[in-house]
């Protein structure tokens, strides 16, 4: 792996600090069975041999001890981390963060860009060294928004707001993809990222908004949410206001991404205990 | 008239199916033909399909077993053959829709009936004798479970030919196993056949834990029970728990679909994190249901082969019970990514972490089992040296995995499919067939050819690590799962490695068939009467093998933790001596409700997966007649009169003096 | 030491013995059973507290639950579970008679507390208010709905016990028999405490 990003830098070397430090025991472990079985085999009948020995308090203390001890590291490791590389947690950085709203379909991403009113299909830009907050949700079933060389992923979840911050630190372009398998067209639910100068970002920017396509909730949203496998990169000079909140409050309603039961009504949200936060 | 289902269901464009269909039709016919030929029906039925004996009904669990194990690695092997070819825009010779219910196929084969039906298996044949008990609590129950079993192993292969399996991973997450994203009946026959076995293993696991409490020979204190039955009853108790919980939950997957509730629907208030949580919390204590009688194994055969007593028994048994409690509050581990908050995952981080410790020691007390031992490279120490390396591997990689901020990289990749085919394999797999060799000549009177057992060990080992190292690589360049075809044409060589260590493992296979063929043939080579092949340390060996159905003649009394062991190392030595006197012997009888009730509840699961709606009916009603039978039927136990006991006894008494 | 199973001589081992066992061993499953039972409900507990909140814009607990009509329902069970004490003590005294009776009598109240369960569902299905409607309404409808199943499985044993017992007496087979169905009837009755309190004394609050 050859990470692009902060994030992508950082959890390279917590696996590779993590792997090391079990190496502590595994390859002792790994060293010891093959040496005991050699040595213990049954025709060396010059080993000592111990047929009735079954406890040593030595022993059983090194046994739960050395396991404990790079337990108790992997441990603290492990609780600094989860918060330095909380996904949820803003990146700090001299650049303003920019937000941009992951959608995932059957199967292809639509990227919402709030700030610039415009949307995109398939292909995400961001500017390099600045951070990125993706505000991320699903349109149909569970999907996992991923950019591997920029670092975490998350969760897309119908009426759900996850969201994620990324920083790409290397221009280039990278390929993103959803990891959670979510039917037919998985394989080929790829997305490109293109990692640009500020100068290139306001081009691309440009270009998005000479397309004559716009992308409105709910109208435009219900034709370019049906199925397609492959879909090739569509530019939206329009979005309406807030589609991403209308999305997820669509689900809420007990309305959903079909237009077929219930009510409009104002509907309580529901709320899962330790799992993604829910809209809002 | 028939609901959903007419000729249309039954794919004829699809060759791989056709072929497959007609092979297993071939295979089948064959097999009919020779029970006729031979005239075995009946046989057959009295004597296993009907029977109550726990021996028995652990041989068929483990040979359905390694017939499953057949079929979910021929889904292995296309899936890896798919990969090999499928890269840079090559669609390889599976279309998602075909590749999609083979993956799905695959994990719910290997998990539900293969390592569930082997666990089982291996739990019925060792554990009565092991504790010197003459049968199981609820004789007819255990039956039934194998049988409920047996249908939902029958409907996930009726999927094959009949209409289609799911398509939705081997835990069917929601919503995309909902009606809306899955409208076929491959969910349903998901639904319906971990239902009906799942109910088949949670009578198992509250049978097995009355028998291991209630029916201990005089002196088998619980601190004297061989570890074998000490994580045989940590299994049940995770059974009871954590069974339910997948009972409940495929039970509102099924009234979403058929009632049109909302449990885990995208809208109208459903959770689909909710079904994560719930099948994670099953699904968590299940994988420690695997492994934890296969730590079981290790112990007995590391033991015995090794001359000396286990290291730390004491130590083993509160690692085992710790690691029973901890697997329950683990499962957020399986999905960090959903987007809990830093303290909640690394709370459940830590918590997994900790699980690595009790297992550590265990790994540790083998160890010191083989220092200052004599150690007999039988094929089940094989396994089991191959275990402590690949399951320690594995057990790093799953610590790894465990840190929040690296699964946040990890999860969904070929990382997370090694991982676990590296504990799976490397523990579970090597546990089963170490078990395998070490009490088949307990089940059958012969022992198994170590010649093809180590080939198949070798083939297993070797395999394992050219299939699944390759992914573990492939990961770090963001290969994921469930990947049907890939651009990337420089993953290619090593899928293509990872293709090859499948044939190997293919081969480990071919190797156990081979090795039950050819010890079966040299079976008077390889007899062994005095019921004690391995030199062992447990009850088990004291029966004759295989046992008289009663098990025991007299049931014995313990003392020790290895009481057959250290009988030998009397003075004298221990010997086999006829008694003088014989007693009656209060046994249950065969019965047919068990197989008859489980036939209507496939009636009532292939009914409802098709929705023909008066065969529901007519299962549902089979099921409460059978029931009734069962509960108005009197004539359910007997007595092996003094008599018999004293012949089958002095019938065993003349062979052994004969081979002397 | 241990002792060869051949050699052993325990003389008065078995039979009676294990026969004797045979009852409380069926019991002791039984209750392991329960217990499994008990975390199905616990699930389902857990679903409808996630999900009591779920109402998709639909109806909400406090416009629907009926306090007084649910009050009559649980002491129909409750006074249930003291007349199936009465059959067990019945039992201990040996007295078939009185056994009948009070299975009866049981039989009687917990069919009068499905029949006032099934007019709720049927009332609320017809109001809008059906399992389909909301993820509140699933929850609710399934884990009010399991615990009827048991009930009603419960009558259909009360049925068969009624009938066997009148036919073959108090022995070995119907005793245990009954012991275990005690078991069950009053577990529903803890059960259904707890549905009284948590779904709908709660969820008319």
């Amino acid at each position: 792996m050859d990470p692009t990003g902060e994030v992508g830098q950082g959890l390279k070397s917590l696996i590779i600090t993590s792997f090391g430090l079990m190496l502590i025991v595994v390859i002792p472990v790994i060293v010891m069975t093959i040496l005991f079985a050699w040595k213990y085999r049954g025709t060396n009948l010059a080993a000592k041999y111990t047929p009735n020995w079954e406890h040593s308090n030595i022993i059983e203390i090194f046994v739960w001890a050395i396991p404990c001890v790079i337990i108790f590291f992997l441990a603290i490791l492990t609780w600094q981390t989860s918060h330095s590389y909380d996904p949820h947690k803003p990146i700090a950085s001299e650049e303003e963060t920019m937000t941009i709203d992951a959608i995932s379909l059957d199967w292809k991403w639509l990227f919402v860009y709030p700030d610039e009113g415009i949307a995109t299909i398939n292909e995400v830009a961001i500017p390099v060294d600045t951070p990125v907050h993706f505000r991320v949700t699903s349109g149909t079933v569970m999907n996992s928004f991923m950019i591997p060389t920029l670092g975490s992923q998350i969760y897309a979840m119908a009426g759900m707001n996850n969201d994620v911050y990324l920083e790409g630190n290397e221009i280039g372009n990278f390929r993103g993809r959803s990891t959670h398998y979510s039917g037919e067209g998985f394989s080929e639910m790829l997305f490109d990222t293109h990692v640009t100068s500020d100068e290139d970002f306001r081009a691309w920017v440009n270009k998005v908004k000479q397309s004559p396509k716009s992308m409105r909730f709910p109208e435009d949203y219900n034709q370019i949410a049906k199925p397609s496998i492959a879909n090739p990169v569509e530019y939206f000079s329009q979005v309406s206001p807030d589609f991403y909140g209308d999305l997820i409050k669509s689900y809420k309603a007990g309305h959903g991404g079909t237009d077929s039961h219930g009510e409009h009504n104002e509907a309580r949200e529901s709320s899962m205990p330790m799992s993604a936060q829910a809209a809002e | 008239m028939f609901g959903k289902l007419s000729l249309d269901s039954i794919p004829f464009h699809e060759p791989i199916i056709m072929v497959t269909a007609a092979a297993i039709g071939i295979i089948g016919a064959l097999v009919v033909g020779l029970i006729t030929y031979y005239r075995k029906w009946g046989y057959l039925w009295t004597e296993w399909v009907t029977s109550i004996d726990h021996k028995k009904i652990g041989v068929m669990y483990f040979l359905v077993a390694l017939v499953m194990l057949i079929r979910g690695f021929a889904d292995a092997i296309m899936m890896r053959t798919q990969q090999a070819i499928a890269a840079g825009g090559s669609e390889g010779f599976l279309p998602p829709h075909h590749y999609d219910q083979i993956f799905t196929a695959h994990g719910v084969i290997m998990i539900f009936f293969v390592a569930m039906p082997m666990v089982i298996g291996l739990m019925n044949l060792v554990v009565p004798l092991q504790i010197g008990a003459r049968d199981v609590a609820f004789p007819f129950m255990n039956n039934l479970s194998f049988w409920l079993f047996a249908v939902g192993m029958i409907l996930v292969n009726v999927s094959l030919v009949v209409g289609e399996f799911a398509k939705t991973g081997w835990l069917a997450y929601a919503p995309l196993s909902e009606l809306q994203y899955s409208p076929d009946v491959g969910v349903d026959y998901w639904i319906w056949a971990l239902q009906l076995s799942g109910i088949g293993t949670t009578l198992t696991g509250i049978n097995f834990f009355v028998t291991i409490l209630k029916m201990r020979t005089k002196g088998m204190t619980l601190f004297r029970m061989p570890i074998f039955t000490w994580t045989a009853l940590c299994t049940n108790v995770l059974i009871i728990l954590s069974f339910p919980i997948l009972t409940v939950t495929v039970a509102l997957l099924t009234l979403d679909r058929y009632l049109g509730m909302h449990f885990f629907t995208n809208d109208m208030g459903g959770s689909q994190m909710m079904y994560v949580n719930l099948i994670w919390a099953w699904g968590h204590p299940e994988v420690y249901i695997l492994i934890l009688p296969a730590f079981g194994v290790f112990s007995e055969v590391i033991a015995t082969f090794t001359k000396k007593r286990l290291f730390g028994y004491k130590t083993m048994v509160w690692a085992t019970a710790a690691i029973t409690v901890l697997s329950f509050i683990v499962w957020l581990h399986h999905f960090f990514t959903m987007g809990a908050g830093a303290n909640v995952n690394a709370f459940f981080g830590i918590m997994t972490m900790i699980i690595a410790i009790p297992t550590g020691v265990k790994i540790f007390n083998w160890l010191f089992t083989m220092y200052r031992g004599r150690i007999q490279f039988t094929t089940p120490v094989l396994w089991t040296i191959g275990f402590i390396i690949t399951f320690t591997l594995g057990g790093m990689t799953g610590v790894m995995l465990a840190v929040p901020g690296a699964n946040f990289v990890l999860h969904n990749s070929l990382f997370v499919i090694a991982h676990f085919h590296n504990v799976i394999i490397g523990g579970v797999v090597f546990g089963m067939m170490a078990g395998l060799t070490y009490w088949f000549p307990k089940a059958f009177g012969f022992t198994l050819s170590e010649k093809w057992g180590k080939r198949s060990f070798w083939c297993w080992l070797i395999g394992f690590y050219v299939a699944f190292m390759p992914l573990y690589a492939l990961s770090f360049f963001g290969a994921m799962r469930r990947m049907q075809s890939y651009e990337q044409t420089e993953w290619q060589p090593l899928m293509i490695v990872a293709w090859v260590g499948a044939v190997i493992i293919a081969m480990g296979i071919a190797c156990i068939v081979i090795q039950i063929v050819v010890s079966i043939r040299d079976r008077e080579k390889n007899r062994d009467l005095t019921g004690d092949p391995w030199d062992g340390r447990t009850l088990e060996w004291a029966a004759a093998s295989p046992p008289a159905k009663y098990n025991f003649a007299y049931l014995p009394s313990v003392e020790s933790i290895d009481p057959f062991w250290e009988m030998k190392q009397q003075p004298g030595g221990f010997k086999r001596e006829l008694a003088t006197e014989f007693e009656d012997i209060h046994m249950p009888k065969n019965t047919a409700e068990g197989p008859i009730l489980s036939l209507f509840a496939l009636f009532f699961g292939f009914a409802l997966i098709w929705h023909i709606w008066w065969l529901v009916g007519l299962g549902a009603i089979g099921m409460f007649v059978t029931f009734m039978f069962r509960i108005f039927n009197d004539d359910t136990d007997y007595h092996v009169s003094a008599a018999e006991v004293e012949q089958t006894e002095r019938e065993y008494h003349k062979r052994l003096e004969m081979q002397a | 030491m241990a002792t060869d199973t051949i050699k052993q001589h325990d003389a008065h081992a078995h039979d009676g013995h294990e026969h004797h066992d045979a009852g409380a061993m069926k019991v002791f499953g039984f209750w392991i059973y329960l217990m499994s039972d008990l975390v199905i409900f616990g699930t389902l507990f857990a679903t409808f507290g996630v999900l009591s909140t779920a109402t998709a814009g639909g109806p909400t607990s406090q416009e629907i639950f009926e306090l007084p009509f649910v009050l009559v329902e649980t002491f129909l069970l409750l006074i249930s579970s003291f007349t199936f004490g009465l059959a067990v003590l019945a039992q201990n005294a040996g007295d078939r008679g009185a056994v009948l009776k009070w299975l009866a009598v049981t039989f009687l109240l917990g069919a009068g507390f499905v029949s006032m369960e099934i007019y709720e569902f049927h009332h609320l299905i017809a109001e809008g208010a059906g399992p389909d409607r909301s993820a509140f309404l699933s929850a609710f409808f399934t884990l009010v709905g399991t615990h009827g199943l048991h009930v009603t499985f419960g009558l259909i044993w009360i049925a068969i016990m009624f009938f066997q017992i009148s036919k073959r007496g108090l022995d070995s087979v119907t005793k245990p028999r009954m012991l275990c169905l005690s078991l069950f009837w009053h577990f529903l009755d803890i059960v259904w405490i707890c549905v009284f309190s948590f779904v709908y004394l709660l969820g008319a609050m």
